[in-house]
């Protein structure tokens, strides 16, 4: 762990609290706490306040699309909106409290109902107060765009939820998952938003395995099972347009859902880092991936496709088999978690555990599909 | 370039004995033009009278109940999974 990064964590905590803390009362919080720490999102809780440092290689505009969307009136009661910024914040800021260097660009909670409003960049701007915005010492709020501190990365800042209960599988919320995914899928995107970057993750895992582990014959049956997919599904394509047009969260999993207000509110989904427009299928490809892969139990697959159909979510056909329209999604789902596992395995230096190693026995039995036909000489 | 009627991705054009065929690059599948399956059976058919006849390929057994893919792991024909609940939530079903 550098000093960078625990500085990291410490700026992050130290921004939930100034927001998470009222205005005059002596300080008796609790310490900030880590709720997650990885390269692509460091997690820190305050009291009720969420601070989240995003990927230093952010797309900050289309962050900032990303979450002036979870911010939209449309899409109330399906995403956790972001904060916004109480008032003793922006007179912290003005104040003059000693900054937060390491986290280059501020927090996109102000009035973020349009897509340029979101993430605010460092570099002391006068157009913080212009733009409505405001920020602590992180960054000084500016139009999105903005060069931000060298290393620095993005900060949003979010209401607390109650988290999925990981010990209590009968209490996962499959269908609640569905419900909202359909409400999503069916929502028309309020302004022009970035890609879903579902596929763009599944390319980046392939390519953190390979990198990880280069040459290693492990690798051989999911790089087989990324290659029986179509370019749309590696990236490397645009995504088939009849499918392409809808709000998708782009990384579903149990750990994107809270309950809030907390404890007991209703379901809302989070993290929008990935979230755009793309085919609503992926969205429901993990699950899937699962489900085929013989981690996730029959009957919570078909709770989780019912309640998905009977709030209308378009992604697959109303009855029948969904598998045509979920096989490319969930195919693509198998090989980046397959490859996901293996990258880990390998900083970790273990083998693939019993989940792991169904995921790629999966993409074993999806290389056995039959091969795309190879150009032959016309005769 | 077409797209497939099933998934919808887009179908590659192949030529196979003067027959075009369009194969989808999604799910495998194959589109034949009318009268294209008529030349393919009559191209067959010639083949056979030159070269004794390969051993029939085995088809897959009957659809599962629940549809899967034709990937899914073998638990899905007829597999029970009760105590594969506790033990398949695990750490995976959180993380990206």
């Amino acid at each position: 762990m550098t000093t960078t990064h625990t500085s990291v964590v410490h700026d992050l905590g130290a921004l939930a609290h100034r927001l998470a803390h009222p205005a005059g009362p002596p300080c008796v919080c609790e310490p900030p706490r880590i709720l997650a720490d990885r390269p692509d999102g460091t997690v820190v809780r305050s009291g009720a306040v969420v601070a989240k440092a995003h990927a230093a290689d952010t797309d900050r505009e289309a962050l900032a699309a990303r979450i002036a969307l979870a911010a939209a009136p449309g899409l109330a009661g399906i995403l956790l909106p972001p904060l916004t910024a109480p008032e003793h914040v922006e007179r912290a800021d003005r104040d003059g409290r000693p900054a937060t260097p390491h986290l280059g660009v501020a927090a996109p909670y102000g009035s973020t109902t349009a897509p340029d409003a979101g993430v605010a960049t460092s570099g002391g701007s006068p157009a913080a107060s212009d733009a409505g915005l405001v920020a602590p010492r992180v960054g000084v709020a500016a139009p999105a765009g903005s060069p931000g501190a060298p290393g620095g990365r993005p900060v949003s800042l979010w209401p607390l939820g109650t988290p999925v209960d990981p010990t209590d599988p009968g209490a996962a919320p499959w269908a609640e998952a569905a419900e909202l995914l359909a409400r999503l899928h069916r929502t028309a995107p309020p302004f022009p938003l970035p890609p879903m970057r579902g596929p763009a993750k599944a390319a980046r895992a392939v390519a953190r395995m390979s990198a990880a582990r280069p040459g290693d014959p492990a690798l051989l049956p999911v790089l087989a099972g990324w290659r029986t997919l179509p370019a749309w599904a590696r990236d490397e394509a645009a995504p088939p347009a009849l499918r392409s047009g809808f709000l998708c969260h782009g990384d579903l999993h149990l750990g994107q859902l809270v309950r809030h207000p907390v404890p007991d509110g209703p379901w809302l989904l989070i993290d929008v880092d990935d979230a755009g427009v793309g085919d609503p299928a992926w969205d429901l490809a993990r699950p899937a991936a699962w489900y085929a892969a013989g981690l996730l139990a029959p009957e919570d697959w078909s709770v989780f496709l019912h309640a998905y159909r009977s709030a209308g979510g378009p992604a697959v056909p109303a009855d029948g088999d969904p598998w045509p329209v979920l096989d490319v999604p969930a195919r693509a789902l198998t090989v980046q978690t397959a490859a996901v596992a293996l990258a880990k395995c390998a900083a970790e230096q273990r083998d693939p555990d019993a989940h792991e190693q169904l995921m790629i026995e999966s993409c074993a039995r999806i290389a056995t599909l039959p091969p795309e036909l190879t150009p032959g000489p016309a005769s | 370039m077409m797209q497939c009627p099933k998934c919808h991705a887009p179908m590659n054009t192949y030529n196979r004995n003067g027959v075009q065929i369009e194969q989808c690059s999604g799910c495998r599948g194959i589109f034949l033009d009318y009268g294209e399956l008529e030349s393919l059976t009559r191209l067959e058919s010639q083949w056979a009278q030159q070269a004794p006849p390969a051993p029939p390929q085995a088809y897959p057994a009957a659809p599962p109940a629940a549809h899967a893919p034709a990937w899914g792991a073998p638990q899905h024909h007829g597999g029970h999974y009760g105590h594969h609940r506790q033990k398949g939530f695990g750490r995976m079903l959180f993380s990206s």
